[in-house]
């Protein structure tokens, strides 16, 4: 079905509805107090709501009200509640106290289920679909249209193209497996899932943190169209441009309570809501850059990538990364700068070219020849790619290094331990234990277990794709300082990140790519944003 | 499986970042400082704060599930003595258990690693077959002791590391080259022996099963038992062979990129597995005085199972071996006191299942019991 707008709300005031989509710059959607429904009664209002886990008080008396047609942004560090109070709302999780009332009547969200019969769709940050299935299936997923048991394919195939339409993506094809679709593809999958219920409010978790910011326009069109519509909107997201951009109100968490209620969401001045999250007035903070070398003593290049290339994926790319440098890779989605990493490290065999590492040459596509070289990656998925979830912290900091704890095959866990504790009281993980599983530390402190990993093992070369991914803003400055150290210590680090200010911030040298081409290389003192995205947009269709 | 919207605390999927999880990620998580030896966190042995010698205390005697196992043991001998009190206690049906626990045991034990590796085996049993089998041709037996041994053991070999290959460098998925491994080596062993049982006529063979050659009053077969498994415990705690295998079963490509030989990994746990296998054989035709195609029927399955009891993830990443091989002890026991009751196999299979059933249910229960996703 395609999506049905409330009709008990007012007509969207027209130039709001079109103004998101006319270009960036314009102003968003009118403030949400224009939008009321006609009785006043707010969409959703939550009051006192406590959720505990063992030994944990996830949310501490949170309130949130939401009003139809409005985007209302949820802010918070990591650990802060968001994830529970959004999960509480999809009905995932029972809350231990409190009231949620809907439209003005107390509801009870006692199962996902009944979430999304009174309209509330969540799609979360990991997205939750079934690859092996069609686009059709997985939006219809729960609830095909059916005729005595047998789905009704082509009303869902059809149904499926109209919400897909009207999400601006009308080339995917209904029927193309979802296990083909670039991540921004899945996310449309998963909202056009929440659009094939009748829905009244979306909650998106960091809808944005694996787009690229073409995809994020459409983003932000899409969401500027549902709210036209009077579909509330509960926006999750770390970067505080985007909030600025789309959101109506602001409701900032803290350790599970409400640190702030409802602020404007567009005046609200970044150093204020910086502080009310942290508690201290910090964006990004990068530690300052080593004064330029002696020119004579400028050491030789540990890290020099000759012609490397990997046919349809990146054309013949040269670098050279010396001891104490930072390198950073810049580019979209798709631009080869994560695949130009994973050649580097062996995870991927290139057509052409070599690496080489201290001068030797390293065999191509060999994890284990570059590990012994000593060049060490923290992948861009530090979950499914770098780390080992069910495993105290020890044993994820020493797998790299094993060797160097055995005699024979057989392990001096005294040795192991001490060793991993110093690595990680190096990197000030928190808490300072390395028994805990890996699993309970938050994103920032999990990254500084991979690095540790590479620590212990005394790698030469630092491969970083996305160090910050899924970090909150004070955990941030402190990996950027910690990076800037390893390199002033001698490792030569190569960075990728889809943030430009963390490349244009952290590294020295900067090469700017485009698909699958460098098409600049600049210290990174005499470039900025703009020339940036300049570079890597150019002859673009976005342009 | 549930998607990530509903999945319940027990099942350690991957949460978002973001997520103020049950575990409490946040930046301020005193819980996980306070009491680092949370209630059943597997590898994380109960030491406490105190990171000296109380941290030697093994993983598997504080471990809540192998400690859950023992006491259905001691309940199904507490069951045995006053049920059959003179029959089950006496010395020598205890023997006769453990005899009977020996062959399974040696088998699962290897399977166990494979599992724990992130595989399957499912050729156990069809491999112990034809080991016991190809070990007791006329020609074999020739050889004596000696040749038969070596031949068990080196058909065992033999066929972890087809499995091996097909598996890790011909990227076959484990269920299925095991499972033609199984058809096939079932399929040599009929052919080999024409389905006839080939008595072993070898008398320092047969001697290893007789009471003369028991040690301290233990036979051979228990002590191989007792042998495979401390070696195997070993492997897996004390060697970094070990640590390996639970890192490639815990997350393959991590272990990967983090510079472990994935492959040769894999290889290496089913040459594990086949060799098991064929000290099983050996063990299995000192028992039995022969070798049949039938022999090993079901193992996969028998082996398997107790190592679900045991508490490994069948997913891979997280098992022990002192679980399963408690596992193959309350099976053999069930086996046993059903067997003394006069109880037909049928309801001992009925028993079985329900035990599966009612250990997993249970793990699931203790695992969310002790508050971490």
């Amino acid at each position: 079905m395609a999506p049905v707008p409330d009709p008990a709300a007012p007509s969207p005031d027209p130039s709001a509805s079109t103004a998101p989509s006319a270009s960036p710059s314009a102003s968003a959607p009118a403030p949400a107090a224009d939008r009321t429904a006609p009785d006043g009664a707010p969409l959703l209002v939550m009051t006192g709501i406590t959720k505990s886990f063992p030994g944990v008080r996830a949310l501490d008396g949170v309130d949130l009200d939401v009003e139809p047609g409005e985007v209302h942004c949820l802010l918070g560090q990591n650990g802060a509640g968001k994830s529970t109070l959004i999960k509480v709302l999809a009905g995932a999780h029972r809350p231990d106290g409190g009231e949620i009332r809907w439209r003005g009547e107390p509801v009870q969200l006692t199962s996902p289920t009944a979430a999304m019969s009174l309209g509330v769709a969540t799609i979360y940050q990991e997205l939750d679909l079934v690859e092996h299935l069609s686009v059709t299936e997985n939006v219809h997923l729960g609830h095909e249209p059916a005729a005595g048991g047998f789905v009704r394919r082509r009303e869902a195939r059809e149904s499926t193209a109209v919400i897909l339409a009207r999400l601006g993506h009308p080339e995917i094809d209904p029927d193309t497996l979802v296990h083909d679709l670039s991540a921004a593809g899945r996310q449309v999958v998963s909202m056009a899932r929440a659009l094939s219920h009748d829905v009244r409010l979306i909650v998106m978790d960091e809808p944005s943190a694996v787009l690229d910011p073409d995809e994020v326009e459409n983003l932000f069109r899409i969401v500027g169209d549902l709210t036209a519509d009077g579909v509330a909107v509960v926006y999750i997201s770390h970067r505080l441009e985007e909030i600025r951009r789309i959101g109506d109100r602001v409701t900032v968490l803290k350790d599970g309570r409400v640190a702030a209620r409802g602020l404007p969401a567009r005046t609200t001045p970044t150093r204020q809501v910086v502080a009310l999250m942290t508690g201290r007035d910090v964006e990004y903070v990068f530690p300052e850059r080593p004064a330029a070398p002696d020119p004579g003593a400028v050491p030789e290049p540990v890290l020099r990538v000759e012609g490397l290339a990997r046919a349809g994926e990146f054309e013949p790319v040269d670098l050279e990364v010396r001891p104490g440098e930072i390198v950073g890779l810049a580019g979209l989605v798709g631009s080869g700068r994560s695949e130009i990493l994973e050649t580097v490290f062996g995870a991927r065999r290139p057509t052409a070219g070599r690496v080489l590492v201290g001068g030797r040459p390293v065999r191509p596509g060999d994890v284990i020849a570059a590990v012994r070289a000593g060049v060490g990656l923290a992948p861009e998925e530090r979950k499914a790619q770098g780390l080992l979830m069910l495993e105290p912290v020890v044993r994820n900091v020493s797998v790299s290094s094993l060797a160097r704890f055995s005699r024979g095959g057989w392990l001096d866990r005294a040795r192991e331990r001490s060793a991993a504790r110093e690595a990680v009281r190096e990197l000030s993980l928190r808490p300072d234990d390395p028994d805990v599983p890996v699993r309970t530390l938050s994103g920032g402190n999990q990254q500084k277990v991979v690095l540790a990993r590479w620590l212990l093992r005394g790698c030469k070369v630092l491969l970083l794709d996305e160090p910050t991914r899924g970090v909150d803003i004070g955990a941030r400055a402190e990996l950027y300082a910690l990076i800037r150290r390893l390199a002033d210590e001698g490792v030569a680090v190569l960075l990728v990140s889809s943030e430009l200010p963390e490349v244009l911030g952290l590294a020295d040298r900067v090469l700017v790519l485009r698909e699958g081409r460098v098409v600049h290389t600049a210290p990174a003192r005499e470039l900025d944003e703009h020339r940036v995205l300049d570079l890597v947009m150019e002859g673009s269709p976005a342009r | 499986m549930t998607t990530g919207a509903t999945s319940g605390p027990a099942v350690p999927q991957p949460s978002p970042p973001t997520a103020a999880g049950p575990a409490g990620n946040g930046p301020h998580p005193p819980e996980t400082t306070k009491d680092p030896a949370g209630p059943g966190k597997p590898g994380g042995p109960g030491g406490g704060p105190g990171k000296g010698p109380a941290r030697r205390v093994p993983a598997a005697l504080t471990d809540l599930r192998n400690l859950s196992l023992l006491g259905v043991l001691v309940a199904l001998v507490v069951v045995g003595a006053i049920t059959r009190p003179e029959q089950f206690l006496s010395g020598d049906n205890l023997t006769l258990v453990l005899t009977q626990a020996s062959v399974i045991g040696v088998v699962t034990v290897g399977v166990t690693l494979v599992i724990i590796g992130g595989g399957i085996d499912l050729s156990v049993g069809a491999i112990v077959a034809l080991a016991s089998v190809w070990a007791t041709t006329l020609a074999t037996q020739e050889y004596g002791l000696g040749g038969i041994l070596f031949c068990a053991l080196f058909v065992g070999l033999g066929c972890g590391l087809v499995n091996g290959v097909l598996i890790a460098y011909g990227r076959m998925v484990p269920f299925i080259a095991t499972l033609a491994m199984l058809a096939s080596a079932r399929g040599l062993a009929l052919l080999i022996s024409d389905g006839r049982t080939q008595v072993v006529s070898v008398d320092s063979v047969l001697q290893l099963g007789l009471p003369d050659s028991y040690v301290l009053g233990i036979p051979p077969l228990v002590l191989v038992f007792a042998a495979v498994t401390l070696l195997g415990w070993l492997v897996l705690n004390r060697t970094t062979f070990g640590r390996r295998t639970v890192a490639v079963g815990g997350n393959a490509e991590a272990a990967r990129l983090a510079g472990i030989d994935v492959k040769r990994q894999r290889l290496k746990l089913y040459l594990i597995s086949g060799l098991c296998c064929g000290i099983a054989a050996f063990l299995l035709i000192v028992l039995t005085g022969s070798g049949q195609n039938t022999n090993g029927n079901l193992y996969e399955l028998d082996a398997i199972a107790a190592a679900i009891i045991g508490g490994t993830l069948l997913s891979g990443g997280r098992g022990t071996i002192t679980g399963s091989v408690l596992g193959v002890l309350v099976f053999t026991t069930i086996t046993n006191l059903f067997a003394l009751n006069n109880l037909q196999s049928d309801v001992q299979q009925i028993a079985k299942g329900a035990i599966i059933v009612a250990a997993v249910l249970i793990q699931n229960r203790t695992a969310r019991g002790s508050g971490t996703t």
